[in-house]
């Protein structure tokens, strides 16, 4: 329809925007990585509706904040790289479906659980949390290593090519897979790094075989990607060998270390295993953005790529705002870095402490 | 039916939908804000419940607003995908820094808030609201911006085969968009005022007869009655503020899109003069309409400020734009329109008018629920002055629960007014709807996710209509001062 970049626009911000949209996807993993974990392990860790409150709340107060982390990566995509927005999204339109669909269920079932009191309300809810962070956990990562594979692109303007039943390989279902019991390693020691009591003791139990079998998927997943799916770029290569590999070993030791007691460090260890997953992807991806292009006029990060005036503004306002959320994030954490049990939990959810007299 | 009208269809329905919680949210946290505020500096615990009266309704909505607007942050790539690689250099930079710099302010701290009632300084957790107000607003004003761009594509030129932002000074300080920002901030007061007074207006009714005693019904009743008239002052102030930026955004629109004025009008040929019609008959869609009643030389007034000027017609505006291209009122195009104007010619359009009936009604419409909440906005100021409590008859009831969908709903025919209307372009004068549509999604796919959104969306509003209508009949509920706790083992004094 419309012609693309006949000229490619070489800005020297445009690999600083792939590196920063990058930093969104990891940070979006990193931190939404565990509010997917606790949800999905609400049928498990949450045997009663005390227990179930107790892991909900111990991300209440910002999983949503961890969530604009993506829609941050979706914007600084389109705003950035106008043609990776544009071919990727309508490229993966179910998958992508999926996850929204996913993203609302969770959403709307974290703030609505407690707001009634009835348990058949409580279930639906709890529920929708599991799956809503099952499905986009799951996807995500089978898309992920579509990404890292290469998805086909080619035409005028350049589409994606790959058929939807293309995007299940062995390779994308380890990928899914893996997704799925990272956060779920993840969560676990995060519940267990916010709690006390019964819930600390069950999550710490639970977290070590998480863990290991988590350990166990990444080493895996370093060794095919590295094998079959390798950067070309030698220096990238080893990179990413490392960086898988110390992954794999950080998940493994999150699993010692919750087996010693070690709450915090075992929450910095999978952190480590989940940025470690995911930042060879896009070592992988630099260049030509998870996309295999065939034929003119091809699609990669430089035709991809914004104008260099609108990206200088970008890179101003990232400049000034960045360290300004993160700050404010930082310090929401902070605010409520109690570890809580199921004594810390108001006589009924929904209100504070009722007053003896009316008015 | 074809991907392209799929895919218009969900868009409307999307934005619509996700645009039935943000006037809420945009006024109604500002609302609460205020109210904290008066219970902090005033102590008297009446504000308190208010507060959290009114806080929690805010965020029952809030939940709402929130996963509908994911959706909205990735159909542009979805449905969208030739539009977002032509515009992506202009456009994508207000949508992502409305995330960088809004949503991220409004999450955080809507998080502090809920849960720091006991784990802020009282100075602190009041900020952290204000904060989140404060961020919604500013969500505002990037997605105003980028939709007004829409209206009037302004700092932007056709380069390498797209539009490429040179100003972007040029995209916030957008007529359109200095129109539309004061205008959408006000008609979202009149969402939030008319929702306060109007709960309030029906609890208190309520309560007659109650209101002699020394009861705490006493109490109560005089708290519904102050938020009541609270509510009605900033539905009140609020419509004046609307129609002050209404009137100057009708005119801001007739220069720049002509077209959208003429066709808000049904207004076929210049030569019919400048009368503004209040009701119409018969074909709007053909060549000529026939207006029943009318207001002679109105129309001049709204469109150009000076009674009985001038206003170009339908025909008039096609028959120009076959001969010249795209202009705006004044002859004038702007950059991008002007660079575009050789790719657009190859395109052999010929009408550039919206649908008219839609146009035509739609903007009645969005007025006409604006004067009707006015008018019941000075029933309830009326109703309970010096202390009168009403009656809960049937049509002070009814006139009750109506009144926050009135301007609500105002919201929506005026977008949805604002966005037909600039049918058939996508971008004004330079991307026509058809192309920016995604060429490798097919209708069955369109149509597979319009059903879930449909399914999914259909249930939440059971879900939140539910809640919403169940925190509202239990009322002011009971407080008591919280204080920081520093004890490990205390019971939080909120929690999920
Ligand atoms: C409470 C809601 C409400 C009320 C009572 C009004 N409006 Fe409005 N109007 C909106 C809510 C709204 C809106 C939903 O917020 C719109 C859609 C886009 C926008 O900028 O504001 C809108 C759009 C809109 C536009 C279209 C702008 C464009 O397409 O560029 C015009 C000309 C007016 N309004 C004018 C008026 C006038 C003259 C009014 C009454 C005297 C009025 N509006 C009442
Ligand atoms: C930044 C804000 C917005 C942008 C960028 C935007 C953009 C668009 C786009 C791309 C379309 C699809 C093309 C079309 O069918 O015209 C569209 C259509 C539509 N939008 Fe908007 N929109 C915005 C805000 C809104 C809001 C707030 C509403 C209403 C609450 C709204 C209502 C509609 C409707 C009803 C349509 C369907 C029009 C039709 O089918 O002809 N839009 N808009
Ligand atoms: C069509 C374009 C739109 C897109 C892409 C969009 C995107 C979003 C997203 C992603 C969220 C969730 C934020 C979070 O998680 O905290 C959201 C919420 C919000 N959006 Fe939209 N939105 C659109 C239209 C609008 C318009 C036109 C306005 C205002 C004038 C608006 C104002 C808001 C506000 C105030 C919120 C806060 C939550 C709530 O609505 O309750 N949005 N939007």
């Amino acid at each position: 329809m419309f012609t693309l970049l006949e000229t490619a626009t070489h800005s020297a911000l445009t690999p600083v925007w792939f590196v920063l949209v990058a930093v969104l996807w990891v940070g979006f993993f990193f931190l939404e990585g565990f509010d997917f974990g606790v949800a999905m392990l609400l049928p498990i860790l949450g045997r009663t509706d005390k227990r179930k409150r107790v892991m909900v709340n111990t991300i209440g107060p910002t999983w949503d904040g961890n969530e604009v982390w993506l829609l941050t990566a979706g914007g600084a995509t389109f705003a950035a790289f106008p043609g990776w927005y544009a071919t990727l999204f309508s490229g993966i339109y179910l998958p992508l479906l999926l996850v929204l669909v996913g993203l609302i269920l969770r959403g709307v079932a974290f703030e609505y659980r407690s707001k009634r009191p009835e348990m058949s309300h409580r279930n639906l809810m709890d529920w929708m949390a599991t799956i809503g962070s099952f499905l986009p956990s799951l996807v995500l990562g089978v898309g992920f290593a579509n990404f890292v594979k290469g998805l086909e692109v080619g035409g005028n303007p350049p589409l994606v090519t790959t058929g939807f039943w293309q995007l299940f390989t062995p390779f994308s279902l380890l990928g899914g897979v893996l997704f799925v019991v990272l956060f779920c390693a993840h969560g676990a020691v995060f519940v267990a790094l916010k709690t006390k009591g019964e819930v600390h003791d069950d999550a710490r139990k639970l977290a070590i075989g998480l863990a290991f079998a988590a350990a166990g998927l990444s080493m895996v997943w370093a060794v095919w990607m590295n094998v079959v799916h390798a950067p070309t770029h030698p220096a990238a290569h080893a990179i990413t060998w490392v960086l898988g590999l110390v992954a794999a070993l950080a998940v493994a030791g999150a699993a010692l270390l919750t087996a010693r007691g070690r709450d915090g460090s075992a929450f910095i260890a999978t952190s480590i295993g989940v940025v470690g997953l995911i930042a060879p992807m896009f070592l992988k991806m630099y260049g030509n953005l998870g996309f295999i292009s065939s034929g003119d006029p091809g699609l990669d990060m430089w035709s991809a790529s914004s104008s260099p005036y609108t990206l200088k503004i970008m890179t101003i306002a990232a400049a000034i705002f960045v360290p300004i959320v993160l700050a404010y994030q930082a310090w929401s954490y902070w605010v409520f870095r109690k570890r809580i049990s199921v004594q810390n939990l108001p006589v009924e959810a929904a209100e504070p402490v009722p007053a003896a007299t009316g008015a | 039916m074809d991907a392209q009208v799929l895919a218009r269809w969900q868009f409307g329905i999307t934005t619509v939908y996700h645009f039935l919680f943000v006037p809420i949210t945009i006024a109604l946290s500002m609302l609460v804000a205020v109210l904290q505020t008066i219970w902090y500096r005033t102590g008297n615990e009446r504000y308190l419940r208010l507060t959290k009266f009114y806080g929690k309704l805010f965020l029952i909505n809030f939940a709402i607003g929130v996963v509908t607007g994911i959706v909205q942050e990735f159909q542009f790539g979805m449905n969208w995908s030739e539009y977002s690689r032509f515009v992506g250099d202009v456009f994508g930079a207000p949508l992502a820094l409305e995330a960088l710099l809004a949503f991220f302010l409004e999450s955080t701290f809507l998080g502090l808030w809920i849960f720091g009632w006991d784990r802020l300084p009282k100075k602190l957790h009041l900020m952290s609201i204000y904060a989140a107000a404060f961020g919604t607003m500013l969500s505002a004003v990037f997605i105003l911006a980028a939709n007004s761009w829409m209206q009037n594509p302004v700092g932007a030129t056709f380069r390498n085969g797209r539009a490429e932002l040179t100003d972007f000074g040029a995209v916030l300080t957008n007529p359109v968009f200095l129109a539309t920002f004061p205008h959408q901030i006000a008609a979202s007061y009149m969402v939030a005022g008319a929702l306060v007074a109007g709960i309030a207006g029906w609890h208190l009714a309520r309560l007659h007869g109650a209101a002699d005693d020394q009861t705490s019904a006493h109490g109560d009743a005089a708290t519904w009655r102050w938020a009541a008239r609270f509510g009605a002052v900033v539905l009140l102030a609020a419509s004046i503020a609307v129609m002050a930026s209404g009137d100057f955004q009708g005119k801001v629109m007739t220069r720049v899109q002509p077209m959208k004025m003429a066709a808000a009008e049904a207004h076929y040929n210049t030569a019919d003069g400048s009368n503004f019609s209040i009701l119409s008959i018969g074909n709007l869609e053909g060549t000529e309409a026939r207006h029943l009643i009318q207001v002679p030389g109105l129309l001049g007034y709204l469109a150009n400020g000076t009674w009985a000027s001038q206003v170009r017609g339908i025909n008039d505006i096609n028959a120009e734009f076959a001969q010249s291209g795209y202009l705006q009122d004044d002859g004038t195009q702007t950059a991008l329109q002007k660079a575009y104007s050789a790719e657009l010619a190859k395109q052999a359009i010929t009408d550039i008018g919206p649908n008219v009936p839609v146009a035509y009604w739609t903007f009645r419409i969005m007025m006409g629920l604006g004067f009707a909440g006015i008018a019941l906005g000075l029933w309830i100021l009326w109703a309970t002055r010096r202390g009168r409590t009403p009656r809960p008859s049937k049509p002070w009831m009814l006139a009750m629960a109506v009144l926050p969908f009135l301007p609500l709903f105002a919201n929506s025919f005026g977008w949805i007014f604002t966005e037909m209307g600039r049918q058939p372009w996508l971008v004004a004068g330079v991307m026509p709807t058809v192309t920016g549509v995604s060429p490798g999604v097919s209708a069955g796919e369109v149509l597979f996710s319009m059903i879930t959104y449909t399914v999914v969306y259909g249930a939440l509003a059971v879900l939140e209509v539910g809640l919403f209508m169940k925190y509202l009949k239990l009322g002011l509920p009971d407080v008591a001062p919280v204080e920081v706790i520093e004890d490990e083992d205390a019971p939080l004094s909120f929690a999920y």
